[in-house]
């Protein structure tokens, strides 16, 4: 379970003669349940991506805590194994002087145990890819078969939890579909919970359970997605309004 | 492999660096190559025309200069060289630590070689041999002293995108330790960069060595070294102009070798060629334009 209280953040803009802060998380604190799919959604500069990293454990909050399982994100130990990730950009996300097979097996070496027989094809199966990818290079790969394999290296040790970081938003309308099937399919198959974030609130509802709308750093609405109909917050309602108009 | 297999495909890549390995290994086994004794004196044959036997002529102490040239080689290539490696290797572990970690460590890196820069470096360079004595041991002192805030610098420009890539990301998300990311993920990547910086610097370092052993700073009187060559000759100018050409060719000719190589080598390793396939088209703009900034830089 991971569990956010109480977060705050803000990045310090030092000029000539005295620091600002700027904030850009206000008090946010929700949980997230183990098999559970969470949208958070925003537009840009709502702080969603900030969060994400908060998430991560890559960065860490001014104030607040965030933990997994009682522990706390931030130190490295805890999210062996329990947390992972795929971004957007699709580009940078593999080592470009990584082939597919060293690429997966990344996660893998982390955790010992599953290091000899690892049945890659399988793996590539799962996330509609085959085996003749293994030997190639982030570059001979479109964006969406990249983006698979950054799918299936996330799965590859079946962490707890994924967190999607926009991860189908660079990608075109036909293949953003596939990939959300397949995150559905990959959710029923392993068990695994996602938190997705993303500004566009379809996709959100198609795969989340709840889904968290934050504008200016702030939680705005946290609704389970078949109650997204009746959302309170004018904020919530004008970004529906948009999407169904 | 592929970055060499290119740069064998430009002719004047090869060759220049053809004219590199062999100066090095010419250096290296100088005593077996070498004619004569470098240092053996025959006022005999003081300006002595070329011949057989000393192919280039002598000098105005009668000895053969090819063979000064040939050991002249390891003072001016060799050891610069070495000292090339030593102030890169010194400003590569400060230069991805600054990069990859930022923050107060960077910080800190960084004024320290502000305050190295701000010193003239030739300047500075004279002062060291000025308090140490000349010689040359004591002028590559200088020159690793000097140099390396300068690489730690460049060094930490070309890994700061790289250390914001997603693939790093990724492992900080899976938990691996930052020196494990930084060589896996980082080193590698940033090495075909390091190379075109450290080459770049080859050269000049070259020319500086010989301009110092030139005035006398450098290495001493009876050694063997191109720039205190061109100074030995410097009095017979006009009379025996072949004195002067034969070291000033050869710092000449392997400086701009070493220059070729290194603007091969920047066009061999660029991204941009490497991308084949699928994704060259839409991936081009992007990496071009990580590469312009890292010129910038």
């Amino acid at each position: 379970m991971l569990k956010v209280e109480g977060v705050y953040q803000s990045y310090r803009r030092s000029g000539l003669l005295r620091r600002t802060n700027h904030e850009v998380l206000r008090n946010i604190g929700f949980e997230w349940e183990k098999g559970e799919c969470l949208g958070i959604i925003g537009e840009s500069g709502s702080g969603k991506s900030t969060l994400g990293r908060l998430l991560l454990g890559i960065d860490k909050p001014v104030r607040g805590s965030i933990t997994f399982d009682g522990k706390p994100i931030a130190d490295r130990k805890t999210r062996r194994g329990a947390i992972s990730a795929v971004f957007q950009d699709y580009t940078s996300s593999i080592n470009p002087f990584y082939t597919v097979r060293q690429a997966i097996l990344e996660p893998l070496r982390l955790r010992k145990s599953e290091n000899e027989s690892f049945d890659f094809g399988s793996l590539l199966r799962e996330v509609g890819l085959d085996e003749s990818y293994l030997d190639r290079y982030p570059h001979e790969l479109s964006g969406g078969e990249a983006q698979r394999v950054c799918i299936a290296r996330a799965v590859a040790s079946k962490p707890a939890c994924i967190l999607l970081d926009e991860a189908i938003s660079s990608l075109d309308g036909s293949v953003q579909m596939q990939v959300l099937e397949l995150l559905r399919n990959l959710r029923e198959t392993f068990g695994m919970g996602y938190i997705f974030i993303t500004h566009d609130i379809q996709a959100a509802a198609y795969l989340c359970d709840r889904m968290m709308i934050i504008r200016g750093g702030e939680i705005e609405e946290l609704v389970r997605t078949e109650e997204l109909a009746n959302v309170q917050s004018p904020y919530a309602k004008e970004l529906l309004r948009k999407v169904i108009s | 492999m592929m970055p060499l297999k290119r740069l064998l495909k430009d002719k004047w890549a090869s060759v220049s660096l053809a004219v590199v390995a062999a100066t090095l290994l010419i250096g290296v086994f100088a005593p077996l190559l070498a004619p004569h004794s470098p240092n053996e004196a025959n006022m005999a044959l003081r300006f002595a025309g070329a011949s057989w036997s000393y192919p280039l002529g002598n000098d105005h102490l009668g000895r053969c200069i090819l063979s000064r040239l040939i050991y002249g080689i390891r003072p001016s290539v060799l050891w610069v060289l070495a000292a090339l490696g030593a102030s890169a290797s010194v400003g590569a572990a400060l230069g991805f630590a600054a990069g990859y970690f930022r923050g107060k460590i960077d910080a800190v890196i960084m004024r320290i070689c502000d305050i190295m820069l701000s010193f003239p470096g030739y300047v500075m360079t004279l002062a060291i041999v000025g308090m140490l004595g000349a010689g040359l041991t004591n002028i590559l002192v200088a020159f690793v002293m000097m140099k390396w805030a300068w690489f730690a610098r460049v060094i930490r420009s070309a890994v700061m995108p790289l250390a914001d890539a997603d693939y790093v990301k990724f492992s900080k998300v899976l938990g691996m330790g930052s020196f494990a990311i930084i060589r896996r993920h980082v080193v590698p990547v940033a090495l075909p960069e390091l190379a075109v910086i450290a080459s770049g610097a080859f050269g000049s370092m070259i020319l500086q060595i010989s301009g110092l052993s030139f005035l006398g700073l450098g290495i001493q009187a009876p050694h063997a070294e191109w720039g205190m060559m061109m100074n030995e000759a410097r009095a017979v100018m006009f009379t025996r102009p072949e004195l002067m050409l034969a070291p000033g060719l050869s710092i000449i000719t392997v400086v701009s070798a070493v220059n070729f190589l290194s603007d091969a080598l920047q066009k061999a390793i660029d991204p941009k060629l490497m991308l084949t396939g699928k994704r060259a088209k839409d991936g081009g703009g992007k990496w071009t334009s990580d590469l312009g900034k890292k010129e910038v830089a």
